[in-house]
C-alpha cells in the first residue's frame, strides 16, 4: 500500500467535509475519486497529499505517518515525491512553457542545465516539443494542462495528484489529455490519483471510489458487486 | 423482459387480482404506455405454470375472478433479480427504474442496488476505453456511442441516488 486515509475527518469550520474516510492505495494503481460536487472528493485529496492536516485520524504515505509531519518535511515530501495536476491556476502565465517546467526541480535545486535538459524531454513527450518557449498564458487549455502534466512528472513522483484535470476541456481535447497523463504515469512506475465527477476520465483508471457525504464507498469492497 | 419480474414484485407486497395489478403497474411503470390485460393475464398464466404464483378462484356472480400470490419460489427470483447489476448496455432506463422502484417497495437496498449497477457501468465504461486505445477510429467512433449511452445511465444513476430518499417517500405513499 502506497497511500492510505484512516478514519481521516476534517471541517470547514462547522461543517463536515470527510467523516471518518479510509481509503487504500496500491503502489501503481490509477484510482479515480468520484462523487457529487461538495462530497469531500477533493478535501480527501488535499488530506493524502498532506497539503491540509486532518482533524483526527492518519494518513500514511510508504509506511510512514504523514498527517504528523511538520509543515516543512510535508512540504518537501509534496516537492520530491508528489505531483500536482489541477484543473486551473498552477501554472505562472508570465513564464514559458519549458519555465514552467524546470520550476520543480530548480527549486529542488538541480541545476539549470540538467533542468532545462529535463523539461526538454517532458514538453516532446507530451507532444509540446515546440512550444517551449511559449509563455502559457498563450496556451490554449488542452496545451496548459499537457504543460501541467510535464511539470508534474518532471520530478519523477512517486504520487500524481489530479483534482479535476480534464474539467475545463471539451471531451476529445480531455481525453487526449487523460490518456497521457495515465499513460505516461504508468510508464514511469507512478501512483495516480484522479479526483473528477465525469465517468469517461474515470474510466482511464483502473478503479473508482464514491466519496458521499465525506465518506469514501467502495462497491468492490463493501460486497455490493459480485 | 421486466413486465413477469414487476408483476411478481407488486404481488410480494401483497396478493391481488389482475385488474389491480395492471393498475399498479400502469401507475409505477407503464409512463405512457399500459400493459394490456392479454398481456397481464398471460403472464400470470405462465408465472403459474412455472410455479412462480398461484391463482385461487373467487366465487362471486359475475366472471370468475382470480386473486394470484406469490410464492417461494417467485419470491426468491424477486430478490435475485433486485440484487443483480444488469450488463452494462445502452437504453436500459426502464430497468433500472423497475428495479429502483420496487426495491423501494419492498424495503429493499436499493441504494446498494445502484452502487453494484454503477461499478458494473463503470467496468463495462474501462473496457470500452481499452477498446478505444487498442482500436481503429471505426472501433474508437463505436465505443464511444456505447461509452456516451453508459455515461447518460451513470448520471441518471447519480441523480437517483442523490434523490433515494425523496423517491422513498413517494412510493410508499403510493
Amino acid at each position: 500500500m502506497i497511500l492510505e486515509a484512516r478514519e481521516v475527518s476534517r471541517s470547514y469550520g462547522s461543517t463536515p467535509a470527510l467523516r471518518e474516510a479510509n481509503l487504500s492505495v496500491t503502489a501503481g494503481e490509477v484510482l479515480a475519486v468520484m462523487g457529487p460536487s461538495g462530497s469531500g472528493k477533493s478535501t480527501l485529496l488535499h488530506c493524502l497529499a498532506g497539503i491540509f492536516t486532518p482533524d483526527s485520524g492518519e494518513v500514511w504515505f510508504d509506511g510512514s505517518r504523514l498527517d504528523t509531519l511538520d509543515d516543512a518535511r510535508r512540504s518537501e515530501l509534496r516537492r520530491t515525491a508528489f505531483g500536482f495536476v489541477f484543473q486551473f491556476g498552477q501554472l505562472v502565465p508570465e513564464l514559458t512553457a519549458a519555465d514552467n517546467v524546470m520550476l520543480p526541480l530548480l527549486l529542488g535545486r538541480t541545476r539549470r542545465k540538467h533542468a532545462e535538459r529535463r523539461a526538454a524531454e517532458w514538453l516532446e513527450r507530451l507532444e509540446l516539443g515546440d512550444l517551449g518557449g511559449r509563455r502559457t498564458g498563450e496556451l490554449s487549455g488542452g496545451q496548459a494542462q499537457r504543460v501541467a502534466i510535464a511539470r508534474a512528472l518532471v520530478t519523477r513522483p512517486r504520487v500524481v495528484f489530479a483534482d479535476e484535470p480534464t474539467g475545463s476541456l471539451d471531451s476529445l481535447t480531455g481525453e487526449h489529455v487523460m490518456d497521457l497523463l495515465v499513460g505516461l504515469a504508468r510508464e514511469e512506475g507512478a501512483t495516480v490519483i484522479v479526483v473528477t465527477h465525469d465517468a469517461r476520465v474515470a474510466a482511464c483508471a483502473d478503479r473508482e471510489v464514491m466519496v458521499r457525504d465525506g465518506r469514501v464507498c467502495d462497491p468492490y469492497v463493501t460486497g455490493t458487486v459480485r | 423482459m421486466t413486465v413477469p419480474l414487476a408483476l411478481l414484485g407488486l404481488l410480494e407486497r401483497e396478493p391481488s387480482h389482475g385488474y389491480d395489478l395492471k393498475r399498479d403497474y400502469d401507475a409505477f411503470f407503464g409512463r405512457g404506455k399500459p400493459l394490456p390485460f392479454g398481456q397481464v393475464y398471460s403472464t400470470l398464466g405462465r408465472l403459474a405454470r412455472d410455479g412462480k404464483v398461484t391463482g385461487q378462484s373467487e366465487p362471486g356472480d359475475g366472471p370468475e375472478r382470480k386473486r394470484y400470490a406469490i410464492t417461494p419460489l417467485g419470491r426468491q427470483e424477486v430478490a435475485a433479480w433486485l440484487t443483480e447489476p444488469v450488463a452494462a448496455e445502452p437504453y436500459l432506463q426502464t430497468v433500472l427504474f423497475t428495479k429502483v422502484v420496487l426495491a423501494l417497495m419492498l424495503g429493499r437496498d436499493a441504494a446498494g442496488y445502484l452502487d453494484g449497477q454503477r461499478a458494473t457501468h463503470m467496468r463495462r465504461m474501462r473496457e470500452l476505453a481499452e477498446v478505444k486505445r487498442g482500436g481503429s477510429l471505426t472501433d474508437a467512433l463505436l465505443a464511444d456511442h456505447a461509452m456516451f449511452h453508459l455515461e447518460a445511465d451513470l448520471r441518471w444513476i447519480d441523480v437517483t441516488q442523490a434523490r433515494l430518499g425523496a423517491l422513498a417517500e413517494t412510493v410508499r405513499a403510493s
